[in-house]
């Protein structure tokens, strides 16, 4: 046992695994506060489909060869939430629908052009396509280079994202839980909609680093799920999803720090194992009655 | 008693598609309106109109006699994302006073108070921490009611009240809205199906169709042609 402490000691030394553990832990805080109103919106495929859009444009920033591909990266997710939340109503392809196609499109499109960027960069197909893609699909160790700076931002976005969640806390129950009504009642739901929509696409593309874009639909999604097996009122559900998202993140780094473990699938296994606890604990309790 | 809403010559539809035409009605303060029709007669789309959800397509909709135009507590029809929202009683009916707070984030004094009043008023008192979902249905649109009445005081819009309630729980609601209406002289607009119902409580009936067929008082709707047929047809099947 105090081999592994030692083990970690040793890590923790070194910054970019500090660094590594405040934005982890700063993603997982953002991400579960949504969760509860994605998933009750039925919109729990948006964060698949928007870090695929997000993976899309990434592609086209790497091609076009701009610097800060954040600069692409986000404005692109950003109109596609918005598009997506708007299906809800009045349209002819409904919201799953839509977000199926976006996805696999924006998927489609962004392993095309790397691939035939790469093909025209160098020469010859044999070059690291595969490795990219994959490190992009299912996170990479760019978790472990983080610089200072990539933390300060991180920091600066999460204080952002909890403020306008604190602010419009009462807000998004309200349109979450009944928008018609909201909206009869003068309540300026479109407003709302469209601010979870910017408010989840910048939580996809700061996610995107570090779980990878398959995985970030687990990472907001999960938590809200176990918590929602046990806890009756929407507060406490979403206080109680933010612990988990916070000790499954922490728990994750750690374990893939010692076990030499990829980062995102393993904080995503750890969201997976307290899922079904928590659907053994609702299961105890209601017997329990 | 001054008239709340005036509705002058609406027509309503999709697109240019005309569902209901020339809709003339006035409600005053203290009335008990109940809007009857077949399905697809623009019940709906009537209602989402004079809550401002959907544009009517021609006409006039006003609203007097210091009523303003999201003072209407809405009872909607249920959706399936409700039945199992993982939400407490007292969130629910808290979050119909949202449109008084403008752009303050959270809820006062009065507001917690205006909740937990209605909540008693309405008899949901003992279920305030209580969970949305594992509620009867009953109990549900009682809350559902109360979220409604914190939204405004003047007058309530109860679409399809009843559906899906046992005869027991549809009639104790029934007598709760009439009790709303009469002692506490709340404005009721109701949504029906249920014609028996709607004749035994109402003090106005509209009767849409492809436009509008009746509006008057119950007694004059007992005796008008339109008002016989329906209820022989619609009266029959609710019977069975």
């Amino acid at each position: 046992m105090s081999n592994i402490f030692e083990t970690l000691h040793f890590y923790f030394q070194y910054p970019y695994v500090r660094y590594a553990m405040i934005v982890g832990l700063l993603i997982a805080l953002c991400s579960s506060l949504l969760g509860v109103t994605l998933v009750m919106k039925r919109f729990s495929f948006i964060g698949d489909g928007l870090s695929h859009v997000a993976f899309g444009a990434m592609a086209v920033a790497t091609i076009t060869g701009i610097t800060n591909n954040m600069l692409i990266i986000m404005p692109i997710t950003i109109i596609s939430a918005v598009l997506l939340l708007r299906t809800g109503h009045n349209t002819k392809i409904k919201g799953d629908a839509a977000i199926a196609m976006i996805s696999v499109g924006a998927l489609a499109l962004g392993y095309m052009l790397m691939n035939l960027a790469a093909r025209s960069g160098s020469g010859h197909t044999t070059s690291n396509v595969t490795a990219d893609v994959c490190s992009t699909l299912f996170g990479s160790t760019s978790i472990l280079t983080l610089s200072i700076t990539d933390v300060w931002i991180c920091v600066a976005m999460s204080i952002v994202v909890v403020s306008v969640f604190l602010i419009f806390y009462n807000k998004i129950f309200a349109v979450t839980f009944d928008e018609n009504f909201a909206k009869a009642t003068g309540v300026r739901s479109d407003m709302y909609n469209l601010l979870i929509a910017v408010v989840i696409a910048v939580i996809i593309v700061i996610a995107m680093n570090f779980v990878g874009s398959l995985l970030i639909s687990a990472l907001i999604i999960f938590p809200a799920l176990s918590a929602m097996r046990v806890f009756k009122s929407f507060r406490s559900v979403i206080i109680c999803s933010v612990i988990i998202s916070l000790i499954c993140a922490g728990a994750g780094i750690i374990i893939s720090i010692l076990a030499g473990t990829p980062v995102g699938a393993t904080i995503v296994i750890a969201d997976i194992v307290v899922f079904f606890t928590f659907c053994l604990a609702s299961f105890v309790l209601k017997r329990g009655k | 008693m001054g008239a709340l809403l005036k509705c002058e010559n609406v027509s309503l539809g999709y697109e240019g598609d005309v569902v209901t035409k020339n809709i003339n009605f006035t409600v005053s303060s203290g009335d008990y309106l109940c809007i009857v029709g077949e399905n697809g007669s623009g019940k709906s789309t009537l209602i989402k109109a004079l809550l401002g959800l959907k544009p009517q397509l021609s006409g006039n909709i006003e609203f007097c006699g210091g009523m303003a135009k999201n003072e209407i507590g809405y009872l909607p029809q249920q959706t399936l994302v409700q039945r199992d929202f993982p939400a407490s009683v007292r969130e629910i009916v808290l979050s119909g006073c949202m449109n008084r707070c403008g752009l303050r984030p959270f809820y006062n004094k009065d507001e917690k108070k205006l909740a937990h009043d209605m909540m008693r008023r309405l008899d949901i008192e003992p279920l305030t921490k209580r969970c949305y979902r594992e509620l009867s249905g009953g109990q549900q649109q009682r809350v559902l009611l109360a979220r409604a009445l914190c939204a405004a005081r003047k007058m309530i819009l109860l679409d399809e009240p009843v559906t899906g309630l046992d005869p027991k729980a549809a009639n104790e609601m029934y007598e709760l809205i009439d009790s709303l209406n009469k002692k506490d002289g709340i404005t009721v607009i109701m949504v029906s199906h249920d014609m028996n119902a709607a004749v035994r409580y109402a003090s106005h009936i509209l009767h849409v169709g492809r436009k509008q067929l009746f509006f008057g008082t119950k007694d004059d709707y007992l005796t008008s042609k339109t008002g016989q047929a329906f209820l022989t047809v619609m009266g029959g099947d609710e019977n069975e």
